[in-house]
């Protein structure tokens, strides 16, 4: 078994535990907290978080880091719903490819700045977040040109199939996929060699360059997607739609499973940081708590799972 | 080594956002046309100040090789909290001001310790204070407002009727907070962290301390910076997207002044000029009468090409590997 599908972990099992903890106390304070109808209300909302934790989790992996999340995002629902004000009403179907190939487009500059420039990736992702914002807000100016969610983007965010929400199933397309990128594919595991030590990895005779820069794509077209599907749920693309989603995917990524340095994570503990989060931000909106009060349990329960699992080893020597 | 030519070498980074923040200045009043005005001096360093200190405050953890995530809002929790204790006697005011600094400090002592004995990655447990701060500056001040003594905007007028008091602050910053701790035991042991840990621990630096002097004066530091936007503002605004502007904004002003996000390299110095040089961005949009929403896209340029720039020696590097895997 490789790392990445080492799946009944002890961590995970907790994370999960306390996802079940979380909806058992909010069905004591109200009964609804247990129906169906909220439960996979909560996995369709989760899904968005969980997209994007998807693409994060395995540039994680290779020991970087992604802050330029808010505006590919806005620019993945931007980019879905303008496709129609592009090429008329017929091509409106084109708009998730639309809004992937431009969320890889941005991360594959991401990747060259990364990979051939030796930028550490968290200042050229900033500085890249910035100038995608730039680029948004001078086209679009105060308002899109279009920004009404096509028919598509609502077939893939609120549609459901047998109760299932649409979204949920994509977020599942895309977390196979990654599954099986990182655990089947040579790609996966030079990515867990470069996450491990870039140093020995190259001299291996891996293209580590390469490996990174695809890398950033993938995470680039996860983002920029979600962003199209979040279009869809929320019926229009606005400025700065990504902006609530970086922290908690950065959190939800190595809450569970996923060091910050590269090396070492698992696919159902990102998935558990992502429903944790998403069960625990809605509780703490429905519970009618202040708005203060979410922001400190948030930062608290992080810090908490943090001490308990997520500490660096004690350095030797 | 020794001499001009090694210093130059350990200063480019700061030489570099000097230069370029002479060059803007300069652009921006030649073609502003009024001349040197005391009310532009005023406002360009009134803004360039403020950004200037939640810089250097970044810069300590950045030279141990961490981040501190929630410098912005520390900014923000210290200016809520002063705008609800800086009224009332003088002797209520001072006393304000130091709970205001001391809660910095104990903000920048949660960072260190979690950090420190917690033995958390820098930018996940900064990143959970930082929504825990926001929380705070949201109880304290739920809607943007308060009352506050007018005295305290002495802060934002002149001294002797030429120079701007916030440049006072600024310089006696550098003298009292950042030259010191260079020079001392503790701050050299930042920089030597920063380099190599395995190393500084060999040579009996005592690396806990150093760690959590470098967070605890960030918390300092950005404090007063709090205060400072209080005296200018006159109000309290527990504003999410300022805190994270300015945590952005301090993170790329530290880069462009030339310390080494790997730690280890650099100076509160180069982040002050850096942190001119990121504010003079939109007086020139200003000038040059183009459109304010394009600031976001320069700002984010400046920053890839200030990096890009310190990327040269990775193409004409004779061996690859040097550059692979830092620090691992």
């Amino acid at each position: 078994m490789t790392p990445v599908l080492r799946a009944a972990d002890r961590p995970v099992l907790i994370a999960f535990g306390f996802v079940v903890l979380l909806i058992i106390l909010g069905g004591l304070y109200n009964p609804q907290f247990l129906s169906a109808f909220y439960l996979l209300q909560q996995l369709q909302v989760a899904s968005f978080l969980g997209i994007i934790a998807s693409g994060l989790m395995v540039v994680i992996l290779l020991g970087h880091i992604d802050l330029s999340i808010p505006w590919v995002v806005t620019i993945g629902g931007m980019t879905a719903t303008a496709a129609t004000g592009w090429w008329g009403e017929p091509f409106a179907w084109l708009g998730p490819l639309v809004a992937i190939a431009s969320g890889s487009v941005i991360r594959l500059a991401n990747g060259l700045g990364v990979a051939l420039l030796r930028i550490p990736s968290m200042v050229f992702t900033l500085g890249m977040n910035a100038v995608v914002q730039g680029i948004v807000v001078m086209y679009t100016g105060a308002n899109a040109p279009v920004d009404r969610a096509t028919p598509i983007l609502k077939w893939l965010a609120v549609h459901e199939t047998f109760h299932v929400p649409h979204a949920a199933i994509v977020w599942a397309i895309f977390g196979l996929l990654v599954v099986l990128m990182l655990g089947r594919t040579p790609f996966g595991r030079y990515v867990c060699a470069i996450g491990n030590s870039e140093r020995v990895t190259y001299p291996s005779g891996v293209n580590t360059r390469s490996i990174l820069i695809a890398a950033f794509i993938a995470s680039g077209a996860c983002s920029a997607f979600s962003g199209a599907v979040l279009a869809g749920y929320a019926g229009k693309a606005y400025q700065a739609m990504g902006d609530p989603y970086l922290l908690p995917a950065i959190a939800a990524v190595v809450l569970r499973g996923t060091s910050i340095l590269g090396e070492s994570g698992s696919y159902p503990g990102t998935i558990a940081g992502v429903i944790l989060i998403t069960v625990l931000d809605s509780i703490l909106s429905v519970a009618q708590i202040p708005e203060a009060a979410p922001q400190i349990i948030y930062g608290a329960i992080i810090i908490g799972m943090m001490l308990v699992y997520g500490r660096a080893r004690r350095t030797e020597g | 080594m020794n001499g001009p030519r090694f210093w130059l070498t350990r200063n480019s980074g700061a030489i570099f956002a000097f230069v370029l923040f002479v060059a803007m200045f300069v652009i921006y009043i030649v073609k502003n046309g009024v001349g040197l005005r005391m009310g532009l001096v005023m406002a360009v360093a009134n803004k360039g100040v403020l950004l200037a200190l939640v810089a250097i405050a970044q810069t300590l953890p950045v030279l141990t090789g961490g981040l501190d995530l929630s410098v912005g809002m520390t900014f923000v929790l210290t200016n809520c909290l002063a705008s609800a204790l800086l009224n009332g006697p003088p002797w209520m005011i001072a006393l304000g001001v130091i709970a205001v600094m001391l809660t910095g400090v104990i903000c920048g002592a949660i960072n260190g310790a979690l950090i420190v004995y917690g033995r958390l990655q820098p930018i996940i447990a900064t990143l959970a204070t930082s929504a825990i701060f926001y929380g705070l500056a949201l109880t304290i001040r739920p809607i943007p407002g308060g009352t506050i003594d007018p005295v305290v905007s002495i802060l934002t007028t002149q001294l002797f009727g030429v120079i701007p008091t916030s440049l006072v602050v600024l310089l006696a910053v550098v003298l009292i907070v950042w030259v010191p701790f260079q020079l001392s035991m503790t701050g050299r042991g930042c920089y030597a962290v920063g380099s190599s840990e395995s190393a500084a621990r060999m040579t009996g630096i005592n690396i806990q301390r150093s760690r959590l002097t470098a967070y605890i004066l960030c918390g300092l530091l950005a404090s007063l910076a709090g205060l400072l936007l209080t005296a200018m503002t006159l109000s309290g605004d527990a504003s999410v997207s300022s805190g994270g502007t300015y945590t952005l904004s301090s993170i790329a002003a530290v880069v462009i002044g030339g310390t080494s996000l790997m730690g280890g390299t650099g100076g509160a110095i180069g982040s002050i000029f850096g942190a001119f040089v990121l504010r003079n961005v939109s007086d020139l949009l200003f000038v040059f009468d183009i459109d304010p929403l394009v600031e976001p896209f320069i700002q984010g340029l400046i920053l890839l090409a200030a990096v890009s720039l310190g990327s040269v020696r990775v193409l004409r590097a004779p061996n690859r590997l040097q550059f692979l895997g830092v620090g691992r």
